[in-house]
C-alpha cells in the first residue's frame, strides 16, 4: 500500500475503513448519510468508484460538492424511493438507520436500489449500554452514542440481535456481518451468539434480496 | 461542417450594431421552430472569453436570463457597466478563462444583436415586430447548437445559467446529451409554474397598454412604450429580490426628505430605486422582446414535452449535473429545483444538488455568494479533472 492510500485510511472512520474494503473497485455506489463525503472521495480516489451521496445536512452538502463529490440534500425516510430498481451495485447505510424515522421502509428501499446493501449500526446490546442503563438508571451515553437523551438524532436505536430478526421479518439475505469491538478490529464471534451482542460495540452487515 | 461567413463591415448584412461577435446562420438549412415556422436566415450574437483548447473539449456555454446578454465580462455597449457576470468570468474566477473557453450568446428573439423582434426582417427590409414568429427556449437552444456547429464544438464541457438561463441549460442537456458533458442549472425550473406565468402576463400587459406601443408597430412610430416597459421592469424586480432583502436595503427609509409628503412623488427609498430600475432598462431593452422572452419562458415545460415524465426528459442521461437554487428565491424555490434532481434520480443520473442559504433572492445568482462560487468550483474542478483539461 502506498503512503497516500495509507493517509486517505488513516482519514476514514473505523467502520468506513471496513465498508471501504467490501466495495469492488469501479462499483456504482450511494452512499446514504454521507455526512462530509470522506468515505465517497475515498472511494472514488482510491478505488475508482462511480459515487454518489445523500447527506440531509445543508452545511455537508456543500462541502461535498465544492469537494466534486456528486452529493444531493436528502433523507433517507423519504428520498430513496425516487431511485430506480438496482440502479447501484452498492448503497451504504452507516451509522444512519438509528436515526430514520422508519428503519423497516428504508432497509427495504436499500437492498431494492442497490443489489447489495452495506448497513452499519451502534449495538444498543453493547455490554456499556447495557451497564450504564442498569448502574446509573439513566440513558445510556457511549463513545459512538455521545448526544444525551433530549438531543439526539437517534429514535430508532436496536441491538445486534433486534436487527437480525428484522432482516429475517424481511426476508433479507446476510451475505456478510462484522462486530466490531471497542478496539474497532472485528470479534471473531458469530452476530448470532449473544457474546456478540454483548461485546460488539457497532456492527456492519452486507445484505441482498433472497 | 459547413461554415457560413462571418458578417463584418458589410453595408448590406443585418449584422446590428452593439452585438460583438456575429455569425449568420440557417443558410445551411433553416432553424425548424417549435411553432412549426421556419427561420431561414437569422443570425446570433456572441462573445468568448479564453482560448478554446486544441481537442475543443473545454468550452463552457453561458447561458443569459431573461434581460441578460452576451455582454456577461466586458463593459455593456450601451451602459458602459460591467458584464452581468463579471464577478463570475475571468482569470481565476469560477470560470475560470485560464482553463475554459467562454461563449455567451444573445438569445433568440434578444435585442442585442441575434435576430428577434428588433431586427430587421430580410425579406421585408423591416424590423419584424410582432410578424417574428413565438419561439421556445427550445428554440434559442437549437439556435445555439447551430453556433457550436458553426464554430466546430461537438462537445461543451459545460451549460450553466442562472433562471431562463438554467432552463437552457436543462434543455441542453436533454435534447443533445451527447453534446454537453455537465450542466449546471441555477435558480431555475423544468417548467414555469402558474405564478411565474402570472409575472410574466403583468408585464406584458403593462408593455401593451403602454400607447406608444402601437400594437408592436412602435419603431414605424419612431417611439417606444418606456412606461410600459419600465412598470414591467419593476414589477418584475420586485419578484428578484426577498422581503428580508428589501427589508435589509430599504425598508421604510425615506428618499431625500425627512417626512412623507402626502403625494405620489417617490417618498420612500424602495420607489426611487425601483423607478430607476425602470428608466435604465428601458435605455436597452426592446419591449417586443421582452414580450417574446417572456412568452418563452411560460411555455417552458419539460415533461409535457415528454407525455408528461420529466424523468423521460433526461432518460439514461450521460450528463454530469449540479442543481443550486437559493433559500429566499421565490420565483424559482428550492422546490422547483427539487423537482428536477428527483427526477434525475429516477434516472439515477449523476446529479449534485446545493441549496445556498442567501436573503438575496432570485438575483444571488448574479450576486457575490462565497458558498455558492465556492461549491460551484468544486464541481467544475471534479468535471473538469474527469475530462481530462489542463489545471492552469
Amino acid at each position: 500500500m502506498n503512503p497516500v492510500n495509507e493517509r486517505a485510511r488513516a482519514a476514514l472512520r473505523v467502520d468506513l475503513l471496513f465498508v471501504a474494503d467490501l466495495i469492488e473497485p469501479g462499483s456504482r455506489v450511494l452512499d446514504i448519510g454521507c455526512a462530509d463525503g470522506a468515505l465517497l472521495h475515498y472511494l472514488s480516489s482510491e478505488r475508482g468508484v462511480d459515487g454518489r451521496g445523500i447527506e440531509i445536512s445543508q452545511a455537508g452538502v456543500n462541502a461535498c460538492v465544492s469537494h466534486g463529490l456528486s452529493v444531493i440534500q436528502g433523507n433517507a425516510d423519504t428520498d430513496l424511493e425516487d431511485y430506480p430498481d438496482g440502479a447501484f451495485d452498492y448503497v451504504v447505510l452507516s451509522r444512519t438507520l438509528q436515526a430514520t424515522r422508519n428503519p423497516r421502509d428504508v432497509l427495504a428501499q436499500l437492498v431494492r436500489i442497490g443489489r447489495r446493501a452495506i448497513v452499519t449500526f451502534p449495538n444498543f446490546g453493547y455490554w456499556r449500554v447495557r451497564w450504564n442503563l442498569i448502574a446509573n438508571g439513566r440513558m445510556p451515553t457511549t463513545r459512538l452514542l455521545a448526544e444525551p437523551w433530549y438531543s439526539t438524532e437517534n429514535i430508532h436505536l436496536c441491538t445486534i440481535r433486534d436487527f437480525t430478526q428484522l432482516c429475517d421479518h424481511l426476508g433479507l439475505q446476510t451475505e456478510r456481518q462484522v462486530i466490531l469491538n471497542h478496539t474497532g478490529h472485528s470479534a471473531r464471534s458469530r452476530s448470532t451468539s449473544r457474546f456478540a451482542n454483548f461485546f460488539g460495540e457497532q456492527a456492519l452487515f452486507i445484505l441482498s434480496r433472497r | 461542417m459547413v461554415s457560413p461567413a462571418i458578417a463584418v463591415a458589410d453595408p448590406m448584412d443585418i449584422s446590428p450594431p452593439n452585438a460583438g461577435q456575429y455569425v449568420e446562420l440557417g443558410t445551411d438549412g433553416a432553424l425548424r421552430l417549435d411553432s412549426g415556422t421556419e427561420l431561414s436566415r437569422f443570425g446570433v450574437a456572441y462573445h468568448t472569453y479564453g482560448t478554446l483548447n486544441a481537442e475543443k473539449s473545454n468550452a463552457v456555454l453561458v447561458c443569459h436570463a431573461l434581460t441578460g446578454d452576451q455582454h456577461a465580462a466586458n463593459a455593456h455597449p450601451l451602459t458602459s457597466k460591467p458584464g452581468w457576470w463579471d464577478i463570475m468570468i475571468g482569470p481565476g474566477r469560477p470560470l475560470d478563462t485560464n482553463r475554459y473557453f467562454i461563449i455567451t450568446t444573445n438569445v433568440l428573439g434578444g435585442c442585442m444583436g441575434s435576430t428577434g423582434p428588433k431586427e430587421i426582417n430580410p425579406d421585408t427590409g423591416e424590423p419584424w415586430g410582432l410578424s417574428f414568429p413565438v419561439i421556445t427556449i427550445g428554440d434559442m437552444v437549437r439556435a445555439q447548437a447551430k453556433l457550436m456547429d458553426h464554430l466546430g464544438i461537438d462537445q461543451l464541457f459545460c451549460v450553466i445559467g442562472g433562471s431562463m438561463g438554467g432552463m437552457q441549460a436543462l434543455q441542453w442537456a436533454s435534447a443533445y446529451p451527447e453534446r454537453v458533458f455537465a450542466a449546471v442549472p441555477i435558480a431555475s425550473a423544468s417548467r414555469h409554474s402558474a405564478q411565474n406565468i402570472a409575472f410574466s402576463e403583468v408585464g406584458r400587459q403593462a408593455i401593451m397598454a403602454d400607447r406608444d406601443w402601437h400594437s408592436g408597430e412602435y419603431h414605424a412610430h419612431a417611439t417606444t412604450p418606456r412606461a410600459g416597459l419600465a412598470v414591467a421592469r419593476m414589477a418584475a424586480h420586485i419578484t428578484y429580490l426577498s422581503e428580508a432583502a428589501l427589508r435589509r436595503k430599504f425598508g421604510r427609509k425615506l428618499q431625500d426628505r425627512d417626512h412623507i409628503t402626502f403625494g405620489f412623488d417617490a417618498d420612500f427609498q424602495v420607489e426611487s430605486y425601483l423607478r430607476h430600475q425602470g428608466s435604465t432598462f428601458v435605455d436597452r431593452f426592446d419591449a417586443n422582446s421582452y414580450l417574446y422572452i417572456t412568452r418563452a419562458m411560460d411555455y417552458f415545460d419539460m415533461a409535457r414535452e415528454h407525455g408528461g415524465s420529466l424523468p423521460a426528459a433526461f432518460h439514461k442521461t450521460p450528463v454530469r449535473y449540479c442543481i443550486i437554487s437559493f433559500t429566499s428565491d421565490w420565483l424559482f424555490p428550492t422546490s422547483d429545483s427539487r423537482e428536477v434532481v428527483k427526477a434525475l434520480n429516477a434516472e439515477a443520473a449523476n446529479v449534485s444538488f446545493v441549496e445556498v442559504e442567501t436573503d438575496k433572492g432570485h438575483d444571488a445568482f448574479l450576486l457575490e455568494e462565497p458558498e455558492f462560487h465556492k461549491t460551484l468550483v468544486g464541481f467544475l474542478n471534479g468535471a473538469a479533472d474527469k475530462r481530462g483539461l489542463k489545471n492552469p
